[in-house]
């Protein structure tokens, strides 16, 4: 800690003046540790150390049938891995939070742009657009169950009898839809900073030069809201890895498991009693969350640079 | 602007809300407000009964709603409280210490923003801690999964506030917990709001991490409860009843962001674009 910058401007130390009382550097007098020490406290205990845990637990035989606790080396993932589930987890998940970031980021975008200007018309609707963020996913999930049941309101309203739910390819699609129309709102308020951050002599240079809407949209502004799409990428994707609600609401993973993310996955398992086998795909989960998101982040910081 | 784009636009925004959102909060008020034999089969019709009272007393009564309300408050509120006091005093730390050490501890605290909690571990952590189905095991689930956020968006807000009014009050003779009581939690203000609203959104309407901690029974929130009232073999198709409940858990959060508007737009954007 000797190397702990000084960082009193008004009073340079004067030579052989006391850095510090007694012998603590200033920085340990001013802004001591032990501020930190109960948030990192709770997180260590709480968020750092399960997740250790779970790099012990889905090598054992942890489970509702049995008391102890044995060592069983790769007996759970061989299982995971052996009756499908694991890759059709993986798969599963991927394949959701890519549709999902697309979704709830195309939304937000076109909203943003829409409800650009700052009238009392364009306020309005912004709060109308945030509304799905604080209606509950599980609620949502039930909303667009009602609306989407073979027997629901949207058949209802077309004549039409499409199980949209039903469908072991394209329901997936549809419960990524639902995911992007819950969270677009929070998607549309970070565009809107990012474009109210576009300093205006920038647009206006770019209509004297004779660039059309387009021409500015894709020269000027996209560039320029490259740090809002850095993080409503990261933030959509990571999310939506971790989804469990509206799946829960609206398929349960079914058809024929074709929605089954991880969380899905760990629940039911875990509802059986089979707790090292859930925690082995939790452990997976970790893995992937992190194999994507440290080329994501490292990728998108680069970009922001070279725009 | 072209005239196309003048007119065509307000058009174009109240027809994207009365399909987006118009829809489905339609049908959510007009459901809970039917008698079950009209709501088996979902849809826009306007109630042929009304009886939104008698919907919306069941939904209480038969969903412990009032007991599920004071659950969520109880889980809810205390969570919120630590994850900004604890989150406070870290920010601080982390946003005004500079070694490796403090980076190095500031990198692991923010690093709850991406990786997805081991909700599987926690159980077993919790039961051997005493702590599975009970509140304060809910309390330290919550504020170590939302620590990350809180720290996060302080840390940077810290940063931008001048040191000089922090050193004023220390030549005054102020000691450190002073200034942080007396001086900087105060000028948190508005990321608190935004600090707030984003951990209730998650905390308000969580499911998942409530189902492995609290179970259900005596203690399940109000999430909680909504699922075994729409998951009840018996209720199958109530759907009066689910969308009755689903209005009243919604009001608090809606009722919170009409408060809060203008502070909780400006706070989660200006977190965000760094």
């Amino acid at each position: 800690m000797a190397d702990t910058v000084v960082r009193t401007r008004r009073q340079p130390a004067a030579p052989g003046a006391p850095k510090g009382v007694g012998r603590l550097p200033r920085a340990a007098v001013h802004h001591p540790w032990w501020f930190a020490l109960p948030a990192i406290a709770v997180f260590a205990g709480f968020f750092l150390v399960p997740n250790l845990l779970n790099f012990y637990y889905p090598f054992t035989d942890w489970s509702s049938y049995h008391a102890d606790i044995a060592f069983t080396g790769l007996d759970n993932l061989r299982t995971i891995a052996e009756d499908g589930s694991l890759l059709r987890a993986i798969r599963t998940t991927l394949v959701y939070a890519l549709l999902a970031a697309v979704f709830q980021n195309g939304f937000g975008l076109v909203l943003a742009l829409l409800l650009e200007d700052d009238s009392r018309f364009n306020r309005f609707f912004r709060a109308v657009f945030f509304l799905p963020v604080l209606i509950s996913a599980l609620a949502t999930g039930y909303v667009f169950r009602a609306l989407l049941d073979q027997d629901g309101a949207v058949n209802s309203v077309l004549g039409t009898d499409v199980p949209w739910l039903g469908s072991t390819t394209w329901t997936l699609v549809i419960v990524t839809l639902i995911h992007g129309w819950k969270w677009m709102g929070l998607s549309m308020l970070i565009y809107l900073a990012g474009l109210k951050g576009i300093p205006h002599d920038m647009l206006e240079a770019a209509r004297i030069d004779g660039a059309g809407p387009w021409r500015t949209f894709w020269s000027v502004r996209w560039p320029m809201l490259a740090p809002a799409v850095t993080f409503n990428v990261t933030t959509a994707l990571i999310g939506s890895m971790n989804t469990f609600d509206i799946v829960q609401a609206t398929t349960g993973g079914g058809p024929a498991a074709s929605t089954e993310v991880f969380n899905i996955y760990m629940f039911r398992i875990f509802g059986q009693g089979l707790y090292a086998q859930a925690s082995a795909m939790s452990l997976v989960l970790f893995l992937v969350v992190v194999a994507v998101a440290i080329p994501l982040v490292v990728g998108l910081r680069r970009r922001e640079q070279m725009l | 602007m072209t005239p196309v784009w003048r007119y065509g636009r307000p058009a174009l925004v109240l027809l994207l809300a009365g399909l987006a959102v118009g829809v489905p909060l339609w049908l959510v008020a007009v459901t809970s407000a039917k008698p079950q034999a009209e709501a088996i089969r979902p849809n826009l019709d306007p109630p042929g009964h009304w009886q939104p009272a008698a919907n919306y007393a069941d939904a209480v009564s038969e969903g412990e709603m009032l007991r599920g309300l004071l659950n969520s408050l109880l889980v809810v509120v205390p969570s919120v409280v630590l994850v900004l006091i604890l989150g406070a005093g870290a920010a601080w730390v982390f946003a005004r210490r500079k070694s490796r050490l403090v980076s190095a501890a500031y990198a692991v605290c923010i690093s709850g923003l991406l990786l997805p909690p081991a909700v599987i571990t926690i159980v077993m952590e919790l039961r051997q801690l005493g702590l599975a189905n009970s509140r304060p095991g809910m309390i330290a689930v919550y504020t170590g999964m939302y620590l990350s956020t809180s720290i996060f968006f302080m840390t940077g807000f810290i940063r931008a506030i001048p040191l000089e009014l922090e050193e004023a009050a220390r030549m005054d003779g102020a000691t450190p917990s002073r200034i942080f009581w007396r001086i900087v939690l105060p000028l948190l203000r508005p990321v608190v709001a935004t600090a707030t609203i984003m951990v209730m959104l998650y905390a308000w309407s969580d499911v998942f991490y409530a189902f492995f901690v609290l179970g259900g029974g005596d203690r399940a929130t109000l999430p909680l409860n909504l699922y075994q009232v729409a998951s009840a073999q018996l209720y199958l198709e109530n759907w009066h009843l689910v969308f009755a409940y689903v209005v009243v858990m919604s009001l608090p959060m809606v009722a919170v962001f009409l408060v809060g508007q203008r502070k909780i737009v400006s706070g989660i954007t200006s977190g965000a674009v760094k």
